[in-house]
């Protein structure tokens, strides 16, 4: 039986598809055979952020309707051989993801794979509540902004409420917290709520920072998850968030300012 | 701005502020989630019932359900017009 995550935020931009593309990349590349799927009928992109948007031939809504295998569809990562990709539909409806048809598909990969990542699109319609439904436990993705951090919230009371969990009145969806894009500088001068303030306000558990980062960018630009930038601090920090999902203990990284030398000042800019 | 406030690290305190309006809005918003399904529509029928007999506007009737350990309190609150 794989175990199915998702990643989601409510509010769009926060870093959702940067998350489940380095997170899968993470999970396969530690030797579990993972699949990500991208839940964002008419907007897909987790195809760009992996690179293989060229070899993108069928999709998801065409596996639901039976116009295509699972096999037909599936990607197989370039640089992880772990690792699958299902891109979303560019076209069809966002109502094409029947519940019946996501189960169907998630069952039929639940038997081969270790790892089922859902990357969810932004806001809180079917899209998103498709990519949450089956999900075992949750990333939830938020910047250290008054917006994200109240529609997590938002997002968290749905997960308690419209999963298949909460609605068979099992076990509830395991929740991390993910924080992207934090700049510990502007933290420090009191200028952006910090680690501490997000954990309190939505009091679930701390899964990664990721350090606001040029590499992040860059990596999207060409089409490499973040998290094989291993010399990057976000890279790094992705890694940290990995290792945490699998059950290590891994102290946080990068959540306060590297003040610079004299010497490094002067030496690299 | 005199010199000496150049050497002073300026403190902007709009995290705290963010922090602040966080909690009352989240805690606010937690509250209306745990609400029964059925209590807009309740807040509906009985302004239709009052509206019978006293103009009201909508906003003029609240009801919330507060939970306890053993038992549920229905708060009712209407506010009448002045003149009524």
């Amino acid at each position: 039986m794989a175990k199915i995550i998702v990643v989601t935020s409510g509010k769009g931009g926060v870093g959702k598809t940067t998350t489940s593309a380095s997170i899968s990349t993470g999970l396969a590349r530690r030797g579990h055979k993972t699949v990500v799927i991208d839940f964002d009928v008419g907007l897909r992109n987790l195809d760009l952020i992996m690179n293989c948007e060229r070899r993108v031939v069928y999709d998801f809504v065409n596996v639901i309707q039976g116009e295509a295998s699972l096999n037909q569809a599936l990607i197989r990562d370039k640089r992880v051989d772990t690792l699958y990709i299902l891109p979303a539909s560019q076209t069809r409806e966002k109502e094409a993801l029947t519940r019946e048809g996501v189960e169907k598909i998630i069952n039929e990969l639940s038997r081969t794979f270790d790892y089922i990542v859902c990357d969810s699109p932004a806001g809180i319609e079917h899209g998103a509540l498709m990519a949450l439904y089956y999900a075992d436990e949750a990333i939830v993705v938020t910047n250290p902004e008054v917006s994200s951090v109240r529609d997590s919230d938002r997002i968290l009371g749905i997960l308690q409420s419209k999963s298949r969990r909460a609605e068979l009145g099992q076990d509830p969806v395991k929740e991390h917290l993910l924080l992207t894009r934090y700049n510990p500088v502007r933290v420090e001068k009191g200028e952006m709520l910090s680690v501490a303030d997000v954990e309190e306000i939505l009091a679930i558990p701390l899964l990664g920072v990721i350090p606001e980062s040029q590499v992040v960018l860059n990596s999207s630009n060409q089409g490499m998850p973040v998290i094989l930038e291993d010399e990057s601090d976000a890279g790094q920090a992705y890694e940290d968030a990995v290792a945490r999902l699998l059950g290590e203990e891994r102290e946080h990284r990068f959540m306060t300012s590297q003040k610079k030398g004299f010497f490094s000042r002067m030496f690299k800019g | 701005m005199s010199f000496f406030d150049y050497f002073k690290t300026k403190k902007n305190p709009s995290a705290s502020v963010a922090k602040e309006r966080l909690q009352i809005i989240v805690a606010h918003e937690r509250g209306q989630r745990d609400q029964p399904d059925y209590l807009p529509a309740l807040q509906q029928e009985i302004l239709a019932v009052i509206r019978k007999y006293v103009q009201i506007d909508d906003d003029m009737v609240q009801v919330e359900l507060d939970r306890n350990e053993n038992c549920s309190v229905l708060e009712l609150n209407v506010t009448l017009p002045e003149h009524s």
